[in-house]
Parts: C-alpha cells; sequence; structure tokens
C-alpha cells in the first residue's frame, strides 16, 4: 500500500514538473531555430537569433538600462529601509507602530494600483515618464520588503551592541556605519539581491512610466506585439541563463565563504 | 510475584556507527513508576522511544504484556506517550483533543464524551472540556496531554520530560498530582527526567543512565544513598568517596580496610578486592566514631559556609582529601579547627565496579 | 545615549523613508481617487457611472472575477499535492535540490514566460502539433487568445508559487502533532485528515489570497493569452491610458478593483480570525 502511494507521488510530480518546465523547454529548444518562426519543426541549432539580439542596440540599451535601475533603485531601497529599520527599532508606542505600519502598507497594494497612482501624480506634477519615474516606482514597491527584512533582524543585540559603541565615544553616523551595518550585512545583502531581482524582471510599472527610454522587459514586451519571433526566445533564454550564473555565483561565493571560515 | 507488564531483552539501538543503547535488559512491574534518569546523550530518550513505537530497536526485544512488540508500530501498541512540548492538536478543542485516540479506535460519540470528560476531571480540568489548548497556561495543557494518554487505558505511559517547560513552584506540585494520578489510575508509567529530585520523588523504581547503559537501578532511597556505580555516586549530587578494599566475604558480612581502619559492612553482595566507601554530605558527621559507627578519620576544617537551610563544611583531612558535609545552620563549627568524622553503616554505599 | 523616546535622531532616521512613502505612495492614491471623481476639470462621479452602466466595463469585472477565482482554485488544488510530495516524500538530502527545482523557473522573465505558452498553444505550436501527430486532432485547436490560453497561463505560475508557500507550511508543522496522532491510533491516512489538513489549511488560504490579487492585478498574462475578445479589469485599465488618455476614468477603475482586493482581505482575515477561536 505504501509503495502504491509512493509510485502515484512520484507519477504526480513528475507530470507537475514537466507541466512547470514545459514552457522553458520550449523557450530554449526554439532560441536555436534557424527559421523564422520559433514554431515546430525545430529547423536548428542555430545561433542566428542571439546574435541579433546582442546586436541590436535596443536591446543591449534597455539590458543595461534594467542593470542602472535596478541597483539604484535598491541601494536607495536598501538604504532608506536599514535607516528606518533601525530608527523604527528604538521607538516603542504607537507612534512606532503607526511608522511601521505606514511603511509596510505598500506591500498590501497591486503593482497596477501603485503605478497607476504614480501615473497620475505624475501626469498632475508634469514629471516625465522616463527611467527615473520608474527608478521612483520601484523603490515603492521594494522599500517596504528591505524594511521589513532589516526590521526583523533589528534585535536587542543590535541596541546593546550600538551602546557598547557610543559607550567607547562613537558618533550617531559611526554606529551606524562601522558597528551597525557590518554585523547585518547577510541581511542587507539579501535586501539588496531581492530587490534587484524583482526590479529587474518588473514589467507593469516600467511600462506606464516609461516612453522612449525603457527596461528591458518593456522592450521584451514591444517586440512580442508584432508576434512570434525567436528573437524573444532568445532573449528569454539569456536572461535565463544568466539568472542561473548569478545565483550559482552567489552560492559559490557563499559555500566558499563557509568553508574558508571553517 | 506478579507477571511484569512489560520486559526488555537484550535491546541494543545505534544510529549509524554511534551506538546508543547497549544490551539493556529491565523490568516492569505492572503500576510501577519507573523513572529513567539520566544526563543527555545517556540514551534515556531513545528507549522511551522504542517503548513507545516510534524507533525499531536494532537488536533486542520488548514485550509488552506477554506480547512481542519490538516491530509494533505506535498506533497498535497499549503505550500512550506525553511529549516534551505536549503535542495539543491546536485546531480542536480540549475535549476533542483528549477524545481523539477514542475516536481513532472508533468508540462513539457520547461515550467519547463521557470518558473524555471523567479523565479531565481525574486531573482537574473538566471546566476546561471547551476551551481551546492556547487559552490554556503551560501547567494546564501538561495535564491536558496527560488525560489525552490516560483516557486510552495503556498498559504503559511514557512520559518524555514531561515538568521540563515548567517553573520551580510548577513543577513540585505537578510531581506530587502526578504522583497522585499514578496511584489512582494504577497504570505503570515510564518517566524521563534529568532533574534527580524530580526522579527521586516519583519514583518506585529508579534507573540510572549513562553512555547507554543502565548503571544503576532499584529503589530511590538505596540508589542514592547506596550507589552501585561510580557515575550514580556522584551524578545525584555531591558525594565522599574514599578507597577501600574488601579483604574478606564471610556469609553477608565484608570485612573493609580503609586508610581509617578495618570495619564489617553487612553487604552479602561483596566480593573481595578493590571497593570505593561512599557517603553523602548530610550523612556524614562530626565527631569520634564510636559503637558501630564507620570512622573516615581526622582533619581541619577549611570553610564553613551559611547555604540558608543548611551550613556546608569543607574538612580537609590528614590523608588530603577533600570531604564535604551538610551540617545544621547553628552547628558550633570555625575554619582551623580539628575534627574527627564518622557516619552511620546503613548510610554507607560500598561501591565495587 | 540611547533612549526610546521619539527625538531628533530617530526622526531624521525613519524621515527620508516616510516621506518618501507619503510623497509616492499615499499622494498617489489620494491623486488617484481625487481623478476619479474628476471629469473635464470639475467634481464628478461620471466615472463611476460610467463604469455601472457600460456592459463591457462591468463585463471586464465580472470576467476578472470568473478567471481568477478559477485560477486560484485550480492552483491550490494541483500545488497542495505536490507540496506535500516535496515536503513528506522526497528524501531528506534532496529537500534541497528539490527546492532549487521548484524555484528555477521564477528566473525566467515572467513576460517571456506568458510568451512561451502563446508559443506552446499556437495554432501550429507544439501542444497543436503533437495532438495532431498522434492523430487525436485532424485540425488544430483554437488555443491562443482564448480564455483557456489565459487559465492555463496564470495556472503555470502559481502553481509554482503555491507549491513554495504550501510545503514551507508543511515543513514549519512540529512532527510531534504526526507522532501524537500515530500514538493515539490515527492511521497515517486519518492523520492526514484529522491533524495535517486542518494545521495547514490557513497556510492554503494565505496562498490563496495572495494568488488572487496578484492574478486579479495582473496584465501581462491576459493580454498576451486572452486575446481581444475578452477584457478583464487590468486590461480595460491599461486601455484608457493608451488610446483614449483618460485618466480619471482609468483612476475610477483603479478604484474599483482596489476596493473589489479589499474585500477580499477582509473576507480572508475574518476567515482566519474564525479559524483561530
Amino acid at each position: 500500500m505504501k509503495r502504491l502511494l509512493d509510485l502515484a507521488a512520484g507519477l504526480y510530480a513528475l507530470v507537475a514538473y514537466g507541466f512547470i518546465y514545459l514552457p522553458i523547454a520550449v523557450l530554449v529548444l526554439f532560441s536555436f531555430q534557424a527559421s523564422r518562426f520559433p514554431l515546430p519543426p525545430f529547423t536548428g541549432p542555430s545561433l542566428r537569433w542571439y546574435g541579433e539580439v546582442l546586436g541590436d542596440s535596443k536591446f543591449t540599451g534597455a539590458m543595461l538600462n534594467s542593470v542602472v535601475v535596478g541597483f539604484v533603485s535598491s541601494a536607495a531601497a536598501v538604504l532608506l529601509g536599514f535607516l528606518a529599520a533601525y530608527g523604527c527599532a528604538r521607538m516603542k508606542g504607537r507612534f512606532g507602530s503607526a511608522v511601521r505600519a505606514l511603511l509596510i502598507a505598500p506591500l498590501s497594494v497591486s503593482y497596477l494600483i501603485i503605478g497607476m497612482g504614480l501615473v497620475v501624480l505624475f501626469n498632475w506634477t508634469g514629471i516625465p515618464k522616463s527611467l527615473l519615474a520608474v527608478g521612483i516606482g520601484h523603490v515603492v514597491i521594494n522599500l517596504p520588503l528591505c524594511f521589513a527584512i532589516l526590521y526583523s533582524q533589528m534585535s536587542d543585540n543590535i541596541i546593546r551592541l550600538e551602546q557598547a559603541a557610543r559607550d567607547l565615544g562613537a558618533r550617531e553616523w559611526q554606529v551606524l556605519a562601522l558597528v551597525v551595518a557590518p554585523v547585518l550585512w547577510p541581511a542587507l545583502l539579501a535586501s539588496f539581491v531581492l530587490s534587484l531581482t524583482l526590479s529587474w524582471d518588473e514589467f507593469l510599472i516600467a511600462f506606464l512610466l516609461t516612453r522612449f527610454e525603457t527596461t528591458l522587459p518593456v522592450e521584451i514586451w514591444t517586440l512580442l506585439r508584432s508576434g512570434l519571433n525567436p528573437k524573444a526566445n532568445a532573449i528569454g533564454s539569456l536572461v535565463f541563463g544568466i539568472s542561473i550564473l548569478m545565483v550559482v555565483l552567489a552560492e559559490l561565493a557563499i559555500f566558499g565563504k563557509g568553508r574558508k571560515k571553517s | 510475584m506478579s507477571a511484569p507488564v512489560v520486559s526488555i531483552r537484550n535491546l541494543s539501538h545505534a544510529f549509524g556507527q554511534l551506538t546508543v543503547l547497549h544490551e539493556l535488559s529491565l523490568d516492569i512491574k505492572p503500576g510501577e513508576y519507573v523513572v529513567l534518569l539520566g544526563p543527555s546523550g545517556s540514551g534515556k530518550t531513545t528507549l522511551l522511544s522504542i517503548l513507545g513505537g516510534f524507533l525499531e530497536p536494532s537488536a533486542g526485544r520488548v514485550l509488552i504484556d506477554g506480547r512481542d512488540c519490538t516491530r509494533m508500530p505506535p498506533a497498535k501498541r497499549p503505550t500512550t506517550t506525553v511529549f516534551q512540548d505536549y503535542a495539543l492538536f491546536p485546531h480542536m478543542s480540549v475535549g476533542a483533543n483528549v477524545a481523539f485516540g477514542l475516536r481513532m479506535n472508533g468508540i462513539a460519540k457520547a461515550e467519547r464524551v463521557d470518558l473524555a470528560r471523567g479523565t479531565l476531571a481525574l486531573v482537574g480540568l473538566e471546566q476546561a472540556f471547551d476551551k481551546k489548548p492556547h487559552q490554556l497556561s503551560g501547567g494546564q495543557r501538561q495535564r491536558v496531554a496527560l488525560a489525552r494518554a490516560l483516557v486510552m487505558k495503556p498498559k504503559l505511559l511514557l512520559l518524555d520530560e514531561p515538568l521540563g517547560a515548567l517553573d520551580l513552584g510548577l513543577r513540585r506540585q505537578m510531581q506530587d498530582e502526578l504522583k497522585a494520578i499514578q496511584k489512582r489510575v494504577g497504570t505503570a508509567f515510564v518517566h524521563v527526567t534529568h532533574d534527580q529530585e524530580e526522579a527521586m520523588a516519583l519514583a518506585d523504581l529508579l534507573l540510572v543512565m549513562q553512555d547507554g547503559r543502565i548503571v544503576d537501578q532499584g529503589d530511590p532511597e538505596r540508589v542514592y544513598t547506596q550507589p552501585s556505580s561510580r557515575f550514580s555516586a556522584t551524578f545525584m549530587g555531591e558525594n565522599t568517596l574514599v578507597d577501600a578494599e574488601v579483604v574478606e566475604v564471610a556469609g553477608s558480612t565484608a570485612t573493609v580496610r580503609t586508610a581509617f581502619g578495618t570495619l564489617k559492612l553487612d553487604r552479602p553482595q561483596a566480593r573481595p578486592g578493590k571497593a570505593v566507601l561512599t557517603v553523602r554530605p548530610e550523612n556524614m558527621r562530626l565527631g569520634t566514631a564510636h559503637s558501630g559507627k564507620v570512622s573516615f578519620g581526622d582533619g581541619t576544617v577549611a570553610e564553613s559556609v551559611f547555604q540558608g537551610s543548611y551550613r556546608k563544611a569543607v574538612v580537609r583531612t590528614d590523608s588530603r582529601q577533600e570531604i564535604v558535609l551538610k551540617l545544621a545552620v547553628d552547628q558550633p563549627i570555625s575554619k582551623g579547627e580539628r575534627v574527627a568524622l564518622h557516619a552511620d553503616p546503613r548510610h554507607v554505599g560500598l561501591l565495587q565496579e | 545615549m540611547t533612549d526610546f523616546r521619539i527625538n531628533w535622531r530617530t526622526l531624521l532616521l525613519v524621515g527620508p523613508a516616510a516621506t518618501f512613502t507619503v510623497l509616492f505612495f499615499l499622494v498617489p492614491l489620494a491623486a488617484m481617487a481625487a481623478a476619479s471623481f474628476t471629469a473635464a476639470g470639475a467634481f464628478s462621479l461620471d466615472n463611476y457611472r460610467h463604469f455601472l452602466t457600460q456592459p463591457s466595463y462591468v463585463q471586464a469585472l465580472v470576467n476578472s472575477l470568473e478567471v481568477t477565482l478559477v485560477v486560484t482554485g485550480i492552483s491550490v488544488v494541483v500545488a497542495y499535492p505536490l507540496a506535500w510530495v516535496l515536503a513528506e516524500r522526497v528524501p531528506e538530502r534532496w529537500q534541497r535540490a528539490a527546492l532549487m527545482l521548484t524555484i528555477l523557473p521564477f528566473w525566467t522573465s515572467y513576460v517571456v514566460r506568458s510568451y512561451s505558452w502563446l508559443l506552446l498553444l499556437a495554432e501550429r505550436g507544439v501542444v497543436n502539433r503533437a495532438l495532431m501527430a498522434t492523430g487525436l486532432l485532424d485540425q488544430p485547436l483554437q488555443l491562443a487568445n482564448t480564455r483557456t490560453a489565459t487559465v492555463i497561463g496564470f495556472v503555470h505560475f502559481f502553481i509554482m508559487l503555491l507549491t513554495l508557500t504550501i510545503y514551507a507550511n508543511f515543513r514549519q508543522l512540529s512532527p510531534s502533532y504526526r507522532k501524537a496522532a500515530a500514538d493515539l491510533g490515527a492511521s497515517g491516512f486519518q492523520t492526514f485528515v484529522h491533524v495535517v489538513l486542518p494545521l495547514t489549511l490557513p497556510g492554503i488560504m494565505v496562498g490563496a489570497f495572495l494568488a488572487f490579487v496578484l492574478a486579479i492585478g495582473d496584465y501581462v498574462t491576459p493580454q498576451l493569452l486572452g486575446g481581444s475578445n475578452e477584457l478583464l479589469m487590468p486590461q480595460l485599465i491599461i486601455q484608457q491610458i493608451g488610446r483614449r488618455a483618460d485618466l480619471p476614468l482609468a483612476a475610477a477603475l483603479s478604484l474599483i478593483l482596489m476596493v473589489v482586493i479589499s474585500i477580499a482581505y477582509l473576507a480572508c482575515a475574518r476567515w482566519l480570525k474564525l479559524e483561530r477561536t
């Protein structure tokens, strides 16, 4: 009976994972398509489309924009979140709870609504659609996350470290930069990477707030509006590949550090 | 002489390369309160898990009520366990929790509710029937866990450090209640703890475990005053150990020679050879040994410290051994004083390993 | 001196983040609310009236609700057993690998993933070709540009997401519960029905709510896969900005969507609170 259950479980998992990986497999396979359409039959393998993508300044430009927007907005989100988390940890009582609630609020609102709100605001104040606008939008969605993560790390230990540092004569900014930040570096890094990941792949807000200079997801979207195109396969596979590479590198970095310590 | 309710024969268990239980054999009488005492890593929790059916032993047999239950899963075994974290189902009421086992065994609802109420009354919580576990205090939750296990009328009730999460005052109170409940229901209990006071307060049969072996077993008072292993001598509180030699055994009398003289002790189990005499601090007395008493030589008082309910004194003997005594608070004693030490032979343990 | 009162230091620390949130989150929401009540520069309920009187607009909301509920339902039903298999059946040493395997697909761009489904479901796409090759079909099915395609695209994503959240829920469950149930005589099946399932239900609820909110606000999947025959709310909203440049109407529609989400949130919160007592 147990064997039967195990067999059924295994089969179910196989089918489910098959379903999950099916589009990805098709994506990658037809990125190597030689002919014009990313549809069967497979006429590859060919690197034609990868070449076209990497040679297309629209895409390389958009990729660069995504990176810049990602890094800058994530850095801003982490910095603001860190300062706010540190400040909130020393605020008890109702005022502290109110501030915390404010900072976490955007998490419960759909990206569409956040984006729409910014569209209305920017339209009203005459701020043009641009990468800056997208950057602001991404900070809005990532700041609550960074704050939440960093606030949860502000334990009593940190307060004691701060007291010790101050007792030894450190000034406020020194306490933050030389004591608290280094101790929290894993959480800071995690928040940054999480924000970067979310920003990199974010479409809706970028779509609403840019016109000419855009990020990669929006550029891909524009391409897709004109129908099925193996270029999209190529970009998608590239993005996938780069992401996997980064994760592998991150794992090696973390485990490498671990090994060095022991 | 009634048949044992639980028999363990040559039980061994290993996790990979690490042997955690070595050839244990043990009999538990019906209605007996057994306590497994030992430090962490002694194997007491492993033994409990095997008794409960959560682990299959690498070797050996477990017989419950005459039946071989070694490979029987917990559901079919006539045992129930009170877990360390109580494991009360948070989504069910207290009454539903207690009745759960009955429900799993197909008992009808009306009867279930009756039995559950009855057992809750036994632990003093009949008014908590409709409450949820999170509404109860730690001590109350502990009693619900006990009720849930008891209502199944097991042949053996297993308790895994049940009082560990409670504070001292509550722990003492719960110990009394546990003992009283056990006497009332008459079920054999096996209780795991690392707290020696708890062990001595509760046990009919005390088992001291170390490194996967039972190193001492018996009546708590006997194990305490006359430990039969070096480990149990020192694990359960301070003890004075004096090297000795059994020179002769005649019938039940052993002639023992120490640095302070020769004495005769009534020890049927003694055999010639090296030995260690043990005396607990509260049993060591000041003064020269007179008729029938055992001398422990002379020495100088090195320390005399007020400890609240007793006075702790440390005497450095002429043979350069430090002996700890627990004296009455107002015992006149001062540092540097020369004293003689002795003890009643009934309080002297003879250790031969 | 570390004191826990509000002083200029803490305000300086918290100030930037709080100001930013107010400026770029609260103010936009207020501006959007204000805009929704304007038409031709003056206060007006026209936008809301417009919504209620246009059958196609109301239909868009209905479509959104239908699709989202169906997607949430299917995703939960498929993800729960998968999460169970991962948590209970996969041996401990393979847990991390299995988890990695589940997370990996998230690394493809969301836009591209939806596009991949378009590839699969196109008239000359893999699915149709396969079905025709095995003789089950003579003619290709119209799969792309339908509600079915939208549902498939959504379900694909949410199965991945919900498997992870429900899996985390399973792992958090104390092993003592299962031991206690077994100890009291419950079979594996009984333990699952009476203990595991009820205790993982709150986690399912939270996951389902998450799926609901994310799905109902999504523009990419319905736009790419659903075609223009049927519009969902996000598509309707974006439509107002694009061609018609009617921000106030878009704002009103967004607010309506927000209200729907809030209702779902309150219902969920209420249910979770009831679960507790």
